[in-house]
């Protein structure tokens, strides 16, 4: 037990530290990189939580799509730093917002510390119930079943996200191809990276979706996998991003909340409530919401990574740049 | 103390920390990272919770398992976390590339881009 404390003391304190890097760094491309190391620090944490479902969320959306998109960002955005540390507030007000921060800090401690014992829970109630939907595995089961309406809205606010990122292309490059992942130049290693690595990449991607059913794992972290995989190939050219006005492309980032809105009212007429199971095919019908989300969630979380659509010439002379 | 009480202490410092980087720093993306900041430290307070709440089934002698139902709000807001963010970028990236600047300051003595113009 002692043993074990040791290990989360020095866990929390490396998150802490790559925190503080975080945010005293000077230059935003060092912080990007820090969070993306404290990201994978943080999946242990969940790991040590006994949330490896969560664990996998984290080191695959929070750390490593969401670090890219930052590093990203930080590099294009370099060219305006400078002016900014001149903004910096005064330092009086940093000390005082920093004495504030720490009082919100302490009461947060103050409430952790005074959580009640024993802790209310719905794990006996989700435990008890988990048979009725044919699922082993009980995070699956409150995602799919129990809370399948905040599951639902999440896939569907996942769509105006993407609209909101294409709204920002410029009038002509509506109906182009997103331009943030310009390829990399030829020559270096990605190629290859991005020819060995998507097969097996994809086989896992696969494989958490299916087990997710019973065993940690689930659409959203196998399309995060799958979604890595297909950056990788975009980001070392051997690919280009679809035209967002491709029709097809289009239909697959919509296949999974139509899949689920359409067995979610078949719900009403079947069970007697929306997004409610008919027992015998409850299994089915997860199953083959899962498989429509991890379609639609793979394609929006790397279209959202590929930014907003730019004129195909700018396009074509960002490609000739880089390469 | 527990490890899972540490690691509640820490969401907290963490929330703490982003608070402070998000008033702070003057960079517009630095306040993007200082938001994920506070949102990880958040979703860590909702790890302790199901942690904890993971008590009654060790209990019953059904595992060691967390409560999932704070788990499965954490997968929720991890997903939407990355498309906030993802927006928030693209709207800076956009900002920068018109405005030719990196901050939310609207009284800066900056050359004012004419809406519309685009960088060549």
């Amino acid at each position: 037990m002692t043993s074990a404390l040791v290990v989360d003391a020095a866990l929390v304190l490396l998150v802490l530290g790559l925190a503080l890097w975080i945010t005293a760094a000077r230059a935003a491309y060092g912080a990007a990189v820090g969070f993306v190391a404290y990201g994978l620090l943080l999946t242990l944490i969940w790991v040590r939580l006994a949330a490896v479902d969560v664990a996998m969320t984290e080191a695959a959306l929070g750390s490593g799509l969401t670090g890219l998109l930052l590093l990203g960002a930080a590099a294009r955005l370099a060219p305006y730093e400078a002016a900014e540390h001149q903004r910096r507030p005064g330092l009086g007000l940093r000390v005082l917002v920093g004495v504030l921060c720490a009082a919100i800090a302490a009461g947060l401690a103050a409430v952790v510390l005074l959580l009640p014992d024993p802790a209310p829970s719905q794990a006996l109630a989700v435990a008890a119930h988990l048979p009725a939907t044919g699922l082993g595995n009980p995070v699956t089961g409150v995602l799919m079943a129990y809370r399948a309406v905040d599951t639902l809205l999440e896939s569907v606010v996942l769509v105006p996200a993407l609209i909101g990122v294409w709204s920002l292309s410029t009038e002509m490059g509506w109906g182009g191809r997103p331009g943030f992942l310009t390829p990399w130049r030829s020559g270096s290693a990605l190629p290859l990276l991005a020819r060995v690595l998507p097969p097996f990449g994809i086989l896992v991607g696969i494989h958490l979706v299916w087990a997710g059913a019973d065993d940690p794992g689930g659409k959203f972290q196998g399309a995060a996998v799958l979604a890595a995989m297909w950056i990788l190939v975009m980001v070392a050219g051997l690919r280009e991003p679809p035209r967002v006005s491709d029709r097809l492309m289009r239909f697959l980032l919509v296949v999974g909340p139509l899949c689920f809105i359409g067995i979610g009212a078949a719900g009403i007429r079947l069970a007697g409530a929306f997004l409610a199971y008919p027992e015998a095919y409850a299994k089915p019908l997860i199953i083959a919401i899962e498989v429509g989300l991890t379609i639609s969630v793979t394609a929006v979380l790397g279209l959202l990574l590929a930014g907003p659509p730019v004129p195909e010439p700018q396009y074509q002379r960002q490609s000739r740049r880089r390469s | 103390m527990s490890g899972t009480t540490l690691f509640g202490l820490c969401a907290a410092a963490l929330v703490g920390l982003g608070l402070y980087g998000l008033i702070c720093q003057p960079g517009a993306l630095r306040k993007i990272l200082a938001f994920n900041l506070i949102g990880s430290g958040v979703f860590l307070l909702f790890g302790v919770i199901a942690q904890r709440g993971g008590g009654v089934l060790a209990l019953a002698g059904t595992g060691a398992d967390g409560d999932p139902v704070p788990q499965a709000l954490v997968i929720t807001g991890l997903v939407v976390a990355f498309a906030a963010t993802a927006i928030a970028v693209t709207l800076l990236v956009r900002l920068a590339e018109t405005s030719a600047r990196g901050t939310l300051e609207g009284d800066e003595p900056a050359p004012p881009a004419p809406a519309g113009e685009r960088r060549p």
